[in-house]
């Protein structure tokens, strides 16, 4: 496990020079992914953000395999992938499967149902940005109420979709979420994720300056802000188990979290947001965290 | 670690894409604001190289950063990361 910054590698697999945006918090997400499992892994990667920025054919800037999919299919090929290294016997390389939230809330579900159902043992990523945004910003099951996408002008009128519940119902060996403001704690539970023998899914909340219209520089900081005010929870499920990772666990204490008003206000696809539906969205986190507390203190609900 | 294709024959057969650093160009061109270290103030935390979108901040021997101006595209996250405020952001021309 790492414990500090400076005990990670300084080799780079994802190189200089690729196409995601300015102050994409997914590029910060794939180094600590390469940082964590070095280049001894193979990616299967649907249509999303990540089948863009390599750049175009005959360059790529991810130094490691990667199989380009269709957007339904990653858990499939997935499943393929690790059957192939089966029968070969190989066995120390890692299969990852790496979506956005599009591919994996909405269109991929069928196949990472089906994967998680037959056991492949492989690592599944949903990185989150809460919309399609590598066609522009569309709206996904995974938009939280309130956001502005081009879909939804007024706001989107539905929740967001609990996809590592979804996931937990599949009773797979290991659950986490994550964000990559909190790169320690990604590292650690994609070593952890790497050990056991099964499906794992991580989650991770990926912001994304150029749909959820804030600054470039602030990436960083709006993802340890949705952390700080409970509208995003670290916690990982193993087996069956759930448990509080920090700095999610000091939160518990209502008085502890900050308003999510100062979450929501920092972001251009909020400013529709009446007082009412601050006040809804401020009530439904705290119901949220009700339930997180009582499944950590195991009185399942 | 360039070894891309300088000629049609040297194309592979099948679609497979080689790893090349600036595959989609010198992505520093994007940049309107440039990120200037003042190595006085640095305290070597990594913390902007940990948080570099782009790994164009390069951790040299000491764990002080290095900037690559050829690929950084001038987002502001070192910048706004530093816990000392070492790294101001500069209007790139001036």
């Amino acid at each position: 496990m790492a414990g500090s910054i400076k005990e990670l590698s300084k080799e780079e697999y994802l190189l200089k020079g690729h196409g995601a945006c300015a102050g994409c918090s997914l590029a910060i997400s794939l180094r600590l992914l390469f940082k964590a499992l070095g280049n001894k892994i193979v990616m299967v990667v649907p249509a999303c953000c990540t089948s863009v920025i390599p750049g175009p054919y005959p360059y790529t800037s991810l130094a490691v395999p990667v199989q380009n999919m269709l957007f339904e299919a990653t858990g499939a090929t997935a499943s393929g992938v690790v059957a192939a290294f089966h029968r070969r016997g190989i066995k120390d390389v890692t299969v990852v499967g790496w979506a956005g939230d599009g591919g994996t809330v909405d269109i991929g579900i069928q196949a990472l149902s089906g994967a998680a159902e037959r056991g492949t043992d492989f690592i599944y990523i949903c990185y989150d940005n809460e919309a399609y945004g590598n066609t522009g910003m569309q709206r996904s099951g995974a938009t939280p109420y309130g956001a502005w996408t081009t879909t939804t002008p007024t706001g989107k009128k539905e929740r967001k979709k609990d996809t590592p519940f979804i996931m937990a119902a599949h009773r797979i060996p290991y659950i986490a979420t994550a964000c990559s403001s909190y790169p320690i704690d990604f590292i650690n539970k994609l070593r952890k994720a790497k050990e056991i023998e099964g499906t794992k899914y991580i989650h991770i909340l990926a912001p994304c300056p150029t749909g959820w219209r804030y600054d470039t520089s602030k990436t960083v900081e709006i993802g340890r802000l949705a952390v700080q005010t409970g509208m995003w929870v670290l916690f990982e499920i193993e087996n069956g188990k759930f448990k509080f990772n920090p700095p999610s666990n000091r939160l518990i204490d209502k008085a502890k979290r900050r308003p999510v008003k100062e979450y929501l206000t920092l972001q251009g696809r909020f400013r529709n947001l009446t007082e009412d539906d601050i006040e809804r969205i401020q009530k439904w986190v705290d119901e949220d965290w009700e339930r997180y507390c009582k499944l950590a203190s195991n009185q399942y609900v | 670690m360039s070894i891309a294709p300088k000629t049609c024959k040297e194309m592979p057969v099948t679609t497979l894409s080689i790893p090349t650093v600036g595959s989609m160009g010198k992505t520093g061109s994007w940049r309107t604001f440039r990120p200037v270290v003042d190595y006085s103030k640095c305290t070597r935390c990594t913390l902007c190289w940990i948080y570099c979108p782009d790994g164009a901040i390069t951790r040299q021997e000491d764990d002080s950063p290095k900037i690559d101006y050829d690929y950084c595209k001038g987002c502001g996250i070192c910048s706004n990361e530093c816990p000392v405020k070492a790294i101001t952001m500069e209007r790139e021309g001036e």
